[in-house]
């Protein structure tokens, strides 16, 4: 490397950040699941390209305009999460976790198959929706998909956390998150907030899918974006919505400064040591609960 | 009905096959894996081969997620350093094969004591997290470490030699794979009555129980680590023997998660398990391709669908399967046999 750029560095470092946002989006819908369900679903990733996938069909295949594709591709990465919690997730209540993650692990497999048998095993570009034209913040250079990127995924978890806050659901999920028995015996429905969850879950990703797809395009195996998005909630901690917005970042900067100081293939390297050194020094990653075992 | 099974000492109530009936179908499959070659073509030799392969890698997997609780993404990542342990002290050194497939299993080992470290400090999912983690970063190793792995190219290697005798077929394959698969299987299945194997099932149960029954934890569960590797690093050195040649890209996260839903549609925590799982799983494929076959007549695009509808059946299994049958095929068996022993009253 010859000489420091700054100005190259904060562009690196704002490239970063606006996939730091993704990784976060993406990290909620995977906190939102084990919060309320402690399913540790790995099939997040694949929940992200089917919906990046159906807003592929409604804008390009129907030839819907953007406004009317996604809200139709949102919807469809809800039911999808919602279907998947009744028809595989429910029957699995009860068993231990391990048997519930290698159930998620198939299901990942299955949506991967059904999208290549549907749509091609080959990469797409989504219709574009975002425009080109660059976004200059002082003087370092963004490309505009990433800025928009960055913005809305803010606005989506912002959404997020307010509803959890405030609305009578959010509510419910959080109570179902602290203590199942408790809030069943307060007359929450908990069977119907696991199904919201995966519900909202879905949104989440589907979310993260349509704007993960405008940046880098779309194929069958895009679903490793959700093997970052893994990291993001080990590092931030499993159960913690903070943990996998500062976890985004963190990920999200060190993706983008391995990729780029070091070279594309120390990307992954550099995630997944992240990744072990958390799990070795912080099990329970940065914001997360440490869980005590009793006999 | 099954009668007269009555066993007078404990010698007899531990033996691995205890019944007269047991051990005459014992002998009938061996004379069977016996007769095999002189009957079957090359393709089912193949087939038979590699189903040998995944048994063995399967039981390893077996030995670490079935019997001691400790789920593991990076079996293929193991498989992967045996096979390029064997393939270099083939290419460099020359040393006999059997050697060879004993290093890669030793050195596959101690990465998998290396890997189950973590174990020290988390269980569970995290765990697998962590397998899934060295998974890649092994991966990594094989694809940029190009002096020594060959990069992305990866390594051809030369056929297996035993005495001067040059075994390049299936064929000739097949009778240094099936001895070492089933003595593997036949290790595995005597390790349950040693004390180190009762360990493992201990941890399984209950690992705060165990430990407090006077079981180091860290010691057997890096054990149980390392023997699993064990097993994957000589699966991975027959794999290289028997493909000829090995890139980065043999053993990627799928074929991890492959062994993982071998264990789980076999029966996790049965040496039977381990091998109805791995053969199945092997053989779903290839049933696949000749339904495709049959269908392209009629379905013009068939061909084409062939990967993802395999994908698609690859996860439908692991799901029906952790559903409707947790205990898997061996469970299956199971009650087919009961169902023999109990005849005529119902089971």
């Amino acid at each position: 490397m010859e000489g420091f750029d700054p100005l190259f560095f904060a562009e690196v470092t704002l490239a970063g950040l606006g996939s730091g946002a993704l990784l976060a989006l993406t990290g909620l819908a995977f906190v939102l699941i084990y919060k309320a369900t402690r399913v540790v679903n790995l099939a997040i990733g694949e929940m992200l390209m089917v919906g990046a996938y159906l807003f592929f069909a409604f804008a390009a295949g129907l030839g819907l305009p953007a406004w009317g594709a996604i809200p139709l591709a949102l919807a469809g990465g809800g039911l999808l999460g919602a279907a998947i919690e009744r028809a595989i997730i429910r029957p699995m209540l009860g068993e231990s976790p391990i048997a519930i993650f290698m159930v998620t692990i198939g299901l990942g497999s299955v949506l991967v198959g059904l999208v290549e048998i549907v749509w091609s095993p080959n990469p797409t570009q989504l219709p574009d929706f975002i425009g080109a034209a660059p976004v200059f913040l002082g003087e370092a250079y963004v490309s505009r998909k990433i800025a928009v990127g960055f913005a809305v995924a803010c606005l989506v978890i912002a959404g997020f956390l307010l509803a959890f806050r405030t609305w009578r659901g959010g509510v419910a999920l959080r109570a179902t998150a602290a203590d199942q028995a408790a809030a069943y015996s307060c007359g929450i429905d908990v069977p119907a907030v696991f199904c919201a969850a995966w519900a909202l879950a879905g949104v989440a990703a589907a979310a993260a899918g349509i704007l993960v797809g405008a940046v880098g395009g779309i194929s069958p195996t895009m679903g490793v974006f959700g093997l970052s998005a893994l990291v993001v909630v080990i590092v931030g901690g499993l159960d913690s919505v903070a943990g996998a917005l500062v976890g985004g970042l963190v990920v999200g900067l060190l993706e983008a400064w391995s990729g780029t100081f070091l070279g594309g293939e120390y990307k992954i390297v550099a995630t997944f040591s992240l990744l072990l050194a958390v799990l070795v020094v912080r099990p329970y990653g940065l914001f997360g609960t440490a869980e005590i075992e009793r006999l | 009905m099954r009668i007269g099974a009555l066993k007078t000492s404990y010698a007899a109530d531990h033996a691995l096959f205890d019944t007269p009936v047991q051990r005459a179908w014992l002998g009938l499959g061996a004379a069977l894996l016996l007769a095999f070659p002189f009957v079957a073509d090359d393709y089912w030799l193949y087939l038979a081969c590699l189903v040998a392969i995944h048994v063995i890698a399967t039981t390893g997997l077996n030995i670490l997620t079935g019997f001691t609780g400790l789920v593991s993404l990076g079996h293929a990542a193991f498989m992967g350093v045996g096979a390029y342990t064997a393939a270099l002290m083939e290419i460099r050194l020359g040393a006999p094969f059997l050697l060879n497939l004993l290093g890669g299993g030793l050195m596959a080992a101690g990465v998998g004591v290396l890997v189950g470290l973590p174990s020290l400090r988390v269980k569970g999912l995290y765990l697998a997290i962590a397998t899934i983690a060295a998974s890649f970063i092994l991966h990594f190793v094989f694809q940029n470490w190009s002096t020594v792995t060959g990069g992305i190219a990866g390594l051809s290697v030369p056929p297996a030699r035993i005495l001067g005798i040059e075994l390049a077929r299936p064929a000739a394959l097949y009778w240094v794979i099936l001895p070492l698969a089933g003595l593997s299987v036949l290790a595995a299945a005597n390790l349950f009555r040693t004390r180190i194997g009762r360990a493992f099932i201990a941890i399984r149960d209950r690992d705060i129980s165990a430990e407090i029954l006077g079981i180091p934890l860290l010691r057997y569960k890096l054990m149980s680590f390392g023997l699993s590797a064990f097993y994957a690093g000589l699966a991975g050195g027959l794999f290289a023997y028997f493909f000829r040649s090995i890139t980065p890209e043999s053993f990627p996260l799928v074929y991890s998660i492959f062994f993982l839903a071998a264990v789980i549609v076999g029966g996790m925590g049965t040496i039977l398990g381990g091998i109805l799982g791995a053969a199945f799983m092997t053989m779903v494929p290839e049933v696949l391709k000749l339904g495709v076959g049959l269908a392209s007549p009629w379905l013009p695009n068939a061909v084409a669908i062939l990967s993802p509808v395999r994908t698609v059946v690859f996860g439908l299994l692991i799901i029906g399967f952790l559903i409707f049958e947790p205990h898997g095929l061996a469970e299956i068996w199971r009650r087919i046999r009961r169902f023999f022993h109990l005849w005529p009253f119902r089971t």
